[in-house]
């Protein structure tokens, strides 16, 4: 029937070949490899293209940039640079993954319009861990934040607190401590997990301040609500400190964002994408690629690297 | 396009507007609000007509910042008949803020 033949043809033109779900490095550079072998690739972006590369101010171990280079430069560029060969960005959260048995076709429902595809690759990323001891929802945009470089101006001068000991701590230490007159900088551990380069710099600032052994217990706010003091506590000798700051930043690490998927794919017990052979997922034609996926390291370099090989797996998946 | 605002443009666009309005406070240094600037266009050529989104420099229009709190960005500010009645900080899905217009 004509109404039928009409109602299929709209719907097979909203089908693409590759979905790609999240438009972080891995995401923009898988997609950039899709479309530059011939094939359609969308990509479905929760919130901004780029994800936790933007929030970087100076990225120092991207081959290629000297003298370093900022994350909203390079994340702009990389999604300029994927639009030139055609791929399409769309804005929607990604809700659930699922595989239609008698076609070869994969459903993403989403908040929005769902989407369908021959392909998926999931390079859905991680997003900031929260502290669990304190009642972040109340007090984000009242003093705490998860991006040093978008709200370090507000404490412009000020004495400021950052909880972490991996590399994104480290270095958003260091941001800080050239805007704020004191960074407290706690950790749980002895030691940080920050590459050897970044640790000995923040050592040698003499704005930073490094509170060994310590756990956030307590935050205390004044009459509006917001921070100004936080209570620390070493697990060691049980000492505790007030300090009084109006900034308290976290970079305690990132959780993967795969709920939207875990029905489809394989997940290890931290939820994040178990990965074989690179980039393939425990469904035929569903690729994984980034932070999301198990893997020894999570950098913006791993990140591109995934996506190249997600972005080939599929395209092999697809001439089959 | 969402239109970038002055304190006194504020006033009237933003205050005095009959229909819901978006304003997103953001600044330029901030890579997430330089990102979420196509998808604010989006969310606005959507719900054009019924609502609008404006967007607030923080560092052009410190008053107006103080006077909302913001303490970070982007923070997006949803009036309604003047009063602002929903407050979001750093970036959202385009659907949240398409239904917060809505």
């Amino acid at each position: 029937m004509a109404s039928e033949t009409s109602e299929q043809t709209e719907n097979e033109t909203r089908i693409t070949d590759v979905a790609i779900v999240g438009a972080g490095p891995a995401g923009m550079t898988a997609a950039l490899y899709v479309a530059r072998a011939g094939y359609r690739a969308t990509v479905l972006e929760a919130y901004v293209p780029g994800g936790q590369l933007t929030t970087i101010d100076e990225l120092e171990n991207y081959p290629g940039f000297f003298g370093g280079v900022n994350g909203f430069d390079i994340a702009s560029s990389m999604q300029k640079q994927a639009e030139r060969f055609g791929v399409q960005f769309m804005y929607a959260q990604a809700k659930s993954l699922e595989r239609y048995s008698d076609r070869n076709l994969f459903e993403i429902t989403t908040n929005d319009e769902p989407l369908w595809a021959r392909s998926v690759i999931i390079a859905s990323g991680a997003k900031p861990l929260k502290l669990p001891q304190i009642d972040s929802d109340k007090l984000e945009g009242k003093g705490l934040s998860y991006c040093a470089t978008c709200d370090g101006n507000f404490y412009r001068g000020k004495d400021v607190m950052i909880v972490g000991g991996g590399d994104s701590a480290i270095t958003e230490a260091i941001y800080l401590s050239r805007i704020c007159r004191k960074v407290y900088l706690v950790h749980r551990r002895e030691d940080f997990r920050a590459h050897f380069w970044v640790v000995e710099r923040v050592k040698h600032l003499p704005n930073v301040e490094i509170f060994w052994n310590n756990e956030v217990q307590n935050v205390i706010t004044n009459d509006s609500e917001r921070i100004e003091a936080v209570t620390v506590r070493n697990s060691k000798t049980g000492e505790e400190h007030t300090l009084e700051v109006e900034g308290l930043f976290i970079a305690i690490g990132a959780k993967p964002e795969s709920e939207w998927a875990k029905d489809a794919v394989e997940l290890d017990k931290f939820g994040y994408v178990k990965s074989h052979d690179e980039c393939h997922t425990s469904l035929k034609g569903v690729f994984v690629a980034g932070d999301v996926r198990t893997t020894p390291l999570r950098q913006v370099v791993t990140a591109t690297a995934d996506g190249a090989l997600a972005a080939e797996a599929a395209v092999a998946y697809l001439s089959e | 396009m969402a239109e970038q605002l002055t304190e006194e443009q504020f006033q009237t666009k933003v205050l005095g507007a009959s229909e819901p309005v978006m304003v997103d406070f953001f600044a330029t240094w901030c890579g997430p609000c330089k990102m979420l600037a196509p998808v604010l266009e989006e969310v606005a050529s959507e719900v054009a007509g019924k609502a609008s989104v404006y967007k607030v420099d923080i560092d052009r229009e410190i008053e107006l910042a103080q006077a909302y709190n913001v303490q970070s960005v982007p923070t997006l500010i949803v009036f309604k008949d003047g009063q602002p009645v929903q407050q979001m900080v750093g970036v959202q899905p385009k659907q949240v803020l398409v239904n917060a217009l809505s």
